[in-house]
Order: structure tokens, then sequence, then C-alpha cells
């Protein structure tokens, strides 16, 4: 027997990036994350080729749960073609032979910073958002050690008063994205900076999402069919934003989460913001047999 | 030692003591800040506790306020959904308890305050953390809480940053008594205060305790705002209790060396 029946071929990498122990921790944390909704799981975040604070932590989660029979969807910001979905979209490719797409329908692996697809997600698909600051008390407790006992007494009134202070001064709850929501009736997540729209998306979602954030080294999940319910006063009704009566300029759709594009002359124009979405509207115009699944929200209002 | 039980003063010993502590002591590293005290408050008085500084009465506060727990020593409250030894509860139970049940006005406001936020928002916080959802009672709480303590309502919205010592203290005491607690616990509430605001502070405190027959503990270095407020008086010293009573009779005819020492230094 020699040396080299005894070990294995040298290869540039491990099959999807990471080595297998980074996988298995980052499986465990996600099975305590999915076991107990909301509730923040540490897990030791590794180096990715990317830069911290641009998708390491959900970059990390993609490749742990990548295959070679995924299909695997990057977006940021709602759009496709963005050079830091491309070059992540690519770079998965790459390191796991799992096949790409651009379209919602087709995919079973998204990796999304900051938005979630307008098409409703099906029960074999997984959402992995990229998260900045997974700590909602952030704002309100600077210490985290504080925080962690407020968790888990779920001590929540500071939240609440910021939300109080925002009615008091503004007249209205101003938190635009990050907005808190309390998950399975327990713990209070910031679902990442995914505007107000898209809180409704992840409430008894069919579909699992992942909320990792790899510079702060923590994860927490929605598991599929679960509550997630925006903090709000009984009688100050939670507000999305107010999209309905916008036209996409390109594909024509209206009633869905736009993008404000400030124009020369000092006007504005909008565009959709799940820019695929756009795209199959366009192609379907055109004649093609464009399949567009049914979506969450219809002329602006939640279905 | 001299008790409330050796003065004809029915209205305080016919009663179940509202509040009762037993054998607390407290122990920090070296320092005994607390020997065996025991000390009752009964509905509806108030009992003022003088001392020097460093003699344990801000951590008997402490603990009246189930911040702190003793080395050895129960605490009881006198309320039907209240039983047995208060410090042998959870930290949860006892932050649920403190916000319902008891309300504290510290020295210094930002103990008690969030300097940065509404002073309306300060006592909406008391009713949050009780479980209040609705925007606009939250408003309308604040707001009675306020005007109770004598805040000015038009300022109801200004950070207790941009507010003078004495509007703090009626912004902590206005949080202090939004839920109505069965107990008010005072912690040198007028200290830093000039003379006239000091005399408004306590006239609130008066009428607050007059009207609504609130319950208090007010500990203080300053015999004067004991002499004011108070029915009882605990005169303590180096973590003991040495001499306890009403405050005509300790202040008229101290017992304890040290309690002469303090009132002939005050007079």
């Amino acid at each position: 027997m020699s040396l080299k029946k005894l070990t294995k071929d040298w290869r540039a990498m491990s099959y999807g990036f990471l080595d297998a122990s980074a996988k298995r921790e980052l499986r465990r944390k996600m099975i305590k994350a999915v076991a107990v909704p909301g509730c923040q799981m540490p897990y030791a975040s590794r180096e990715v080729p990317i830069a911290r604070g641009w998708g390491t932590g959900g970059l990390q989660a993609t490749l742990t749960l990548l295959n070679p029979r995924h299909v695997v969807k990057v977006i940021d910001q709602g759009d496709d073609d963005s050079v830091n979905a491309a070059s992540i979209r690519q770079f998965l490719a790459r390191v796991s032979g799992a096949e790409t797409t651009l379209d919602t329908l087709e995919a079973t692996l998204i990796q999304s910073r900051h938005r979630v697809p307008e098409e409703i997600l099906r029960e074999d698909q997984i959402l992995v958002l990229q998260v900045p600051n997974p700590e909602p008390l952030r704002p309100v407790q600077p210490s985290m050690a504080i925080a962690r006992q407020m968790h888990a007494d779920a001590d929540y009134g500071r939240l609440w008063l910021k939300l109080y202070e925002e009615i008091v001064r503004s007249g209205r709850i101003m938190q635009g994205a990050e907005y808190p929501a309390l998950v399975n009736g327990r713990y209070v997540i910031t679902p990442s900076p995914i505007p107000r729209w898209d809180v409704r998306k992840l409430h008894m979602a069919r579909h699992l999402t992942l909320l990792p954030a790899g510079r702060e080294k923590r994860i927490h999940a929605v598991p599929p069919f679960t509550r997630v319910e925006p903090l709000v006063f009984d009688d100050v009704p939670y507000k999305v934003e107010d999209h309905a009566r916008v036209t996409c300029s390109r594909s024509g759709l209206k009633g869905f989460f736009m993008n404000e594009i400030p124009l020369d002359g000092g006007g504005t124009r909008y565009e959709i913001s799940d820019s695929h979405l756009g795209a199959k509207a366009l192609e379907r115009a055109a004649g093609e047999a464009v399949r567009i699944g049914e979506t969450w929200y219809k002329n602006g209002e939640m279905q | 030692m001299i008790t409330a039980q050796m003065f004809d003063a029915p209205r305080l010993v016919t009663q179940q003591p509202l509040m009762e502590l037993s054998g607390v002591s407290k122990r920090y590293g070296s320092v005994e800040a607390l020997r065996d005290v025991s000390a009752r408050v009964y509905p509806g008085e108030v009992l003022g506790i003088v001392g020097e500084s460093g003699s344990g009465k801000s951590t008997l506060l402490r603990m009246m306020n189930l911040e702190e727990t003793p080395d050895i020593g129960d605490c009881s409250l006198n309320l039907p959904e209240t039983k047995g030894n208060l410090f042998a509860l959870s930290r949860y139970a006892a932050r649920m308890l403190r916000a319902k049940k008891i309300g504290i006005v510290y020295q210094n406001p930002h103990l008690g305050l969030l300097m940065h936020n509404s002073s309306s928002g300060n006592v909406a916080e008391r009713l949050l953390i009780a479980g209040e959802r609705r925007f606009y009672v939250l408003r309308e709480k604040a707001r009675d809480a306020l005007n109770a303590s004598e805040f000015p309502l038009s300022r109801m919205d200004a950070p207790p940053i941009e507010l003078s010592g004495g509007m703090q203290q009626r912004v902590q005491i206005a949080k202090a008594i939004a839920l109505e607690p069965a107990v008010l616990l005072l912690d040198e509430p007028t200290t830093g205060l000039d003379v006239s605001v000091q005399a408004l502070v306590l006239d609130t405190l008066k009428r607050l305790q007059r009207d609504r027959g609130i319950t208090m503990v007010i500990v203080s270095h300053d015999l004067g705002v004991i002499r004011t407020m108070a029915d009882r008086v605990m005169v303590m010293r180096r973590g003991k209790v040495v001499e306890e009573g009403l405050v005509d009779q300790v202040f008229q005819d101290p017992q304890h060396a040290y309690t002469q020492q303090l009132v002939h230094a005050k007079l």
C-alpha cells in the first residue's frame, strides 16, 4: 500500500469551495436556526473570495447547500445583472457545477441581496438573504450581551418604543427597510434590509428563508409556514411602500415594487425591482411563450 | 433598637405590611453593604431611610426594586398576584413584577430615563413593557401620568436631555406612577436640585401620596426631606438599621448615638 493510495489527489479547492468541516458546522447551525425560528445562531464565518459585507454570509450558506442538482439564481436588489450578482453566480457555478438561471420559477436556490422575488416561491425552493446586521436590538441596545438577555426574556419594549418615537416625531413609522418582525410569536428578527413591501412575503411562506450574516457570524431562519408579523401598534396599521399606481417604464408592469430612477431633467421614472420578471413581461409582450408565476402582490395589494 | 411597635401608631402596626424584607445581608467582596436588615413598608405610608453615604440605604432600595439579590434574606409583597420570596423569582419574573408593581425614581435621571427619547416615550416605555400595544392609548396614558407629575404637557415630546433637572425628575415620577405601582421607591429624588425646585418636586410627591395613597419609600441623606415627606423613618449606619420609628419621635427624641449625631448635625 502506497501513500498515494491512502490520500486523495490534490485539488485546488474542496467541492463547493468551503472545506467539509465548515459546511458541516453551517449545516448544523442552519438546522438549529430552523428548529428555533428567528433565533440567532452563532457560527464561525469563513473567509470567502469576496469582501466582508458583500454577502459573505449568504455565499457561505449557498455554498453549503449547493449540489450539482441545484439551479441557482442570484439577485442584488432585485437585479440579476449587477456586477455583484453576476460575479457570485459565476463563482457558484464554477465551484459546484450547479446550473444557474435568471428565472425565479426555475431556481431551487436563490441568493438575494435585500429583495424577495415578486413571484411566489414554492416548497422546494430556498431563499438565502444576505444580512448585514442580524441584530434587531442593536439600534436600541449597544451591548450585545444585554441584547442576548433581552432576546431570552422576549424584552422588545425598546423596539416598540423606537416605533412610538418615529410616529411622535414624523407622524408615521419611518423605518423603510430592516423592519423588525416577530417570528413564530417569539423572537424578533431584522429580516435583512428588504423593504417593508417584502416582509409580508415571509409570513406563512411555503419556502425556507435563511438569513446568514458573514461579518456578524450569525444565522437565523424562517422555516416554511411560519408566522412573520411586523411589529405594529394595534391602532396604527402596517403600511408598505405606495407603489400600487406606479408603472415600470420598461416592461409596463404595474403594482410591484419599483426602483425610482431620477432623470436629468428633474423628473423620475420607475423600473420594476425584480428585473427578470420585467424581462419576462417584455418577452411575453413580444409573443414568446413565457411562464410567469403567481405573484405575492397584485395591483399593489398583497394577495 | 427602637421599633414602630414601641409607639402608639395603630395605623401602621395593625395592618399587614405591603412589603417586607427580613434578615437581608449583602456583601460586595470585603465590604458588608447590608447586615441582617429587616424592613416593613405598610400600605399608604411613606417610609424614609436616612444614613450617611455608604450606609447601605441605596442597596436596600435596589433590593426593594428587585434589581439586586441579597446573599441571604427574603422579600415579600403582600399582593394577590405575588407570593413567596421575591428574591427567588427568575430575572424575567422579577422584571415583569418590577414593571407592573414597583416604580422607582433615581437620584440621577440618566439611570431612569432614555435621555434622547421623548418624555412621553419614556413614560410609554413602561407601559410597553407591561404589554400595551395601542399607540393612542399609550399617548393618552403618558399624557395623564405627566400631567399628574405636574409636567408641562406642551413639552411632553421634548427629550429629557433638553429639560432642567427638576423637569427630568418629573418625567421620572410620571414614568414611575404610569402603571399605578404598589410601591414607589425614591432614591434621593431631590438631590442636586436647587431649593425652590426641590420644594416643587416634594410638593408633587406629597400631592400624589395624598391623592392616590401611593405607598412610598424615600431614601435621602437630607433630614429635611425625610421630615417633610415620611411617616416613619429608618436610620442606617454601616449596613445596619440602628433606629426606626415615627418621624417626629425619632427626630425629637433620638435614642441611638448616631441618630443623635445626625439630628444635631442637621440642627
